[in-house]
């Protein structure tokens, strides 16, 4: 609690301190290269017969995904407050790589921990982190996924709190991160806002992300909130089917609990254990959903639904073909989601789609399922 | 006055400090958990800290999140620990302590778990990741069936914070001696005297001292400044090694009767 009291306090001052806003404002111009473009998606909303369609391009940000602007944030944070020493997790690898990248750029020690199965399963990131000088720590223990590389990362920290911050990826834990990381995020609404006023001279009807955590979805939603008439829709991973250890879609399955510090939905037994989960996609492969989307939800402000695997495929698919656009296939998620929707929406309406990561770090896993004969060859 | 505080009230006019054993419920089996804890007792344990396996125990090291992980495989519940309990309390009037992590009790309500964990047997209840400011409904569901609350402290704690989890434990305010989670130690924080007598002045309830105590010269040492001695890790250890045998829980008994006898002298 004192860590979090701490954190919390310094979080404040940061935020009213002008030099380290003008200090993040420099560094997301001149390093993330935001803004990130607002794009027409032309050729998929022709194919889709509804809506205009628009991509958010966090695929563009350095490192290919919004995750540098939360682990940018917290870096310099961690700095102001003196820790020489950052710590995070990481799933598939792209919030691990955004804070080695952030700690590189900073001069900060970094370690990283990642479940041992997904190191298996995203060497490349891997290699990217270690590249950065980053110290990658794979955990053995439990599912050795995303869950237990947080447990981990939750005990390195409150051992070494006196000079170590945590670097937590996604609008969860225990507060004050899920603030933190929602303002560090919020970038991307304020300027999808703005970008939208730019080419369209008014506000969107629709806004879709995908949501693991929680942090691009909240990151695109925050600064529309207020806007009542602006539809928001969150996409979860359906996996293979809605049974237990199949999804990570918490709406869908589960029931409130609180797991690692936040109260929100968590798929668990009747007992409270937490439930294993499945999606083909690693960033969205967790057990809970940040406890302000459990808020949205149960305030029916944002509407919650979920994409199966082969469908997150189809929107993986048709993204590359229709637009040259390789997403991440979390983003496919809400691609998949927008495909399936914006075909009955009248043609004047808008739909902006967060463009949430690139998909270099998939292109393995997606081959073996698109095109399982080329896959054989390599 | 439940069974805890009970025992308190004794030691306290005996001039002697308590003994308390952590064990991880259903490592190896259920079955080998009651022996155990009937071992321990006899060996001259005073409370049992009796832990609910959970499966993202976050507050806890290596040695007993595996302790859990072998005890969920079992396919261990919440339920089946406290009908473990009640067979306890068929043989034993020791002290109960149980030591969960908040979830399977929110999954099962406040108000009905702290019943079932009354009519098993049990004499409180430890949540480890429950922070005492977000425990008033948890408490007051415990205080009604006469259980205690207890909370942790830590090194970096305030005084202000030290003064809340004072409020809201009873039976015993436990004291974590070091920063990090569970597990074992070669030496022991230098701090301690001052940090347990800066508790004291919030606490009217005595303060037990837990987390890396491992040795009967650490469990002396800490004896002679706390109310309580807490070992978990180390006899977690030895259970999992000795593992489901039959002359295990004599083991683990012998070697808690050491520590016992150093948490005494």
């Amino acid at each position: 609690m004192y860590a979090l009291d701490e954190l919390e306090q310094a979080y404040v001052s940061a935020q009213s301190d002008p030099e380290f806003q003008a200090t993040l404002d420099s560094y997301r111009k001149n390093y993330i290269g935001r803004p990130t473009a607002l794009y027409f998606a032309e050729r998929m909303t022709e194919e889709l017969g509804g809506a205009k369609v628009y991509f958010k391009r966090e695929d563009l940000a350095h490192t290919g995904a919004h995750k540098i602007n939360n682990a940018l944030g917290q870096c310099l944070l961690a700095k102001r407050m003196g820790k020489k020493r950052v710590i995070a997790e990481t799933g598939a690898g792209q919030h691990g790589v955004a804070t080695a990248t952030a700690s590189a750029l900073l001069g900060l020690e970094c370690i990283v921990y990642m479940g041992s199965e997904d190191v298996e399963r995203q060497k490349l990131n891997v290699f990217r982190m270690r590249l950065l000088g980053t110290t990658v720590i794979p955990v053995d223990s439990g599912s050795k996924t995303l869950k237990d590389a947080i447990n981990e990362a939750l005990r390195d920290w409150v051992t070494n709190v006196e000079h170590t911050h945590y670097v937590l990826g996604t609008v969860h834990g225990p507060h004050p991160f899920p603030l933190i990381c929602r303002d560090f995020q919020s970038v991307i609404g304020k300027e999808a806002r703005q970008q939208i006023f730019e080419a369209e001279g008014r506000l969107p009807n629709t806004l879709i992300a995908c949501i693991g955590g929680g942090s691009n979805a909240i990151g695109l939603f925050y600064d529309f909130i207020g806007d009542e008439n602006i539809r928001m829709i969150g996409v979860e991973a359906g996996g293979t089917e809605i049974t237990p250890g199949m999804h990570a879609a918490r709406f869908a399955g589960g029931v409130k609990g609180m797991l690692q510090g936040a109260m929100s939905y968590v798929l668990q037994d009747d007992w409270g254990q937490i439930g294993s989960t499945h999606s083909v996609s690693a960033g969205l492969d967790y057990a809970s959903v940040g406890p302000e989307h459990a808020l949205l939800h149960d305030d029916k402000r944002v509407e919650y639904t979920y994409a199966s695997d082969s469908e997150a495929l189809e929107g993986f698919k048709a993204c590359a073909r229709l637009e040259g656009i390789i997403p991440a296939l979390e983003s496919a998620h809400a691609v998949a989601h927008a495909m399936k929707v914006v075909p009955d929406m009248p043609k004047d309406d808008i739909v902006i789609v967060n463009m949430s990561g690139r998909g270099d770090k998939d292109v393995d896993q997606a081959m073996r399922f698109i095109l399982p004969e080329e896959s054989d060859k390599f | 006055m439940n069974r805890i505080e009970a025992r308190f009230e004794l030691l306290k006019t005996a001039g002697k400090t308590a003994f308390i054993p952590y064990i991880t419920a259903g490592d190896p089996t259920i079955a080998r958990t009651r022996e155990i804890v009937l071992a321990l007792e006899k060996a001259g344990a005073d409370v049992i800290e009796l832990g609910i396996p959970f499966s993202d125990p976050v507050g806890d090291g290596p040695v007993i999140q595996e302790a859990m992980m072998r005890a969920l495989e079992t396919g261990i519940t919440p339920g089946d620990v406290l009908e473990l309990v009640k067979s306890v309390r068929e043989a034993s009037e020791v002290p109960i302590l149980l030591f969960t992590y908040y979830n399977p009790i929110l999954a099962v309500g406040e108000a009905e778990f702290a019943r079932r964990a009354a009519e098993a047997g049990a004499d409180g209840v430890l949540c480890v990741d429950l922070p005492p400011e977000e425990a008033d409904t948890h408490k007051a569901a415990l205080d009604a069936h006469n259980l205690c609350t207890v909370f942790l402290t830590a090194p970096t704690s305030t005084d202000a914070r030290l003064a809340l989890v004072a409020k809201q434990c009873t039976g015993f305010v436990y004291y974590v001696s070091r920063m990090g989670v569970t597990g074992e130690q070669a030496a022991l924080a230098n701090d301690l005297n001052t940090a347990v007598s800066r508790i004291k002045k919030h606490s009217q309830v005595p303060v037990a001292v837990g987390f890396g105590i491992s040795k009967p010269e650490h469990a002396r040492e800490v004896a002679s400044m706390a109310d309580g001695v807490v070992v978990g890790s180390a006899i977690v250890r030895m259970i999992g090694e000795l593992g489901d045998t039959p002359e295990m829980a004599g083991k683990v008994g012998d070697f808690v009767q050491t520590l016992v006898e150093a948490t005494k002298a």
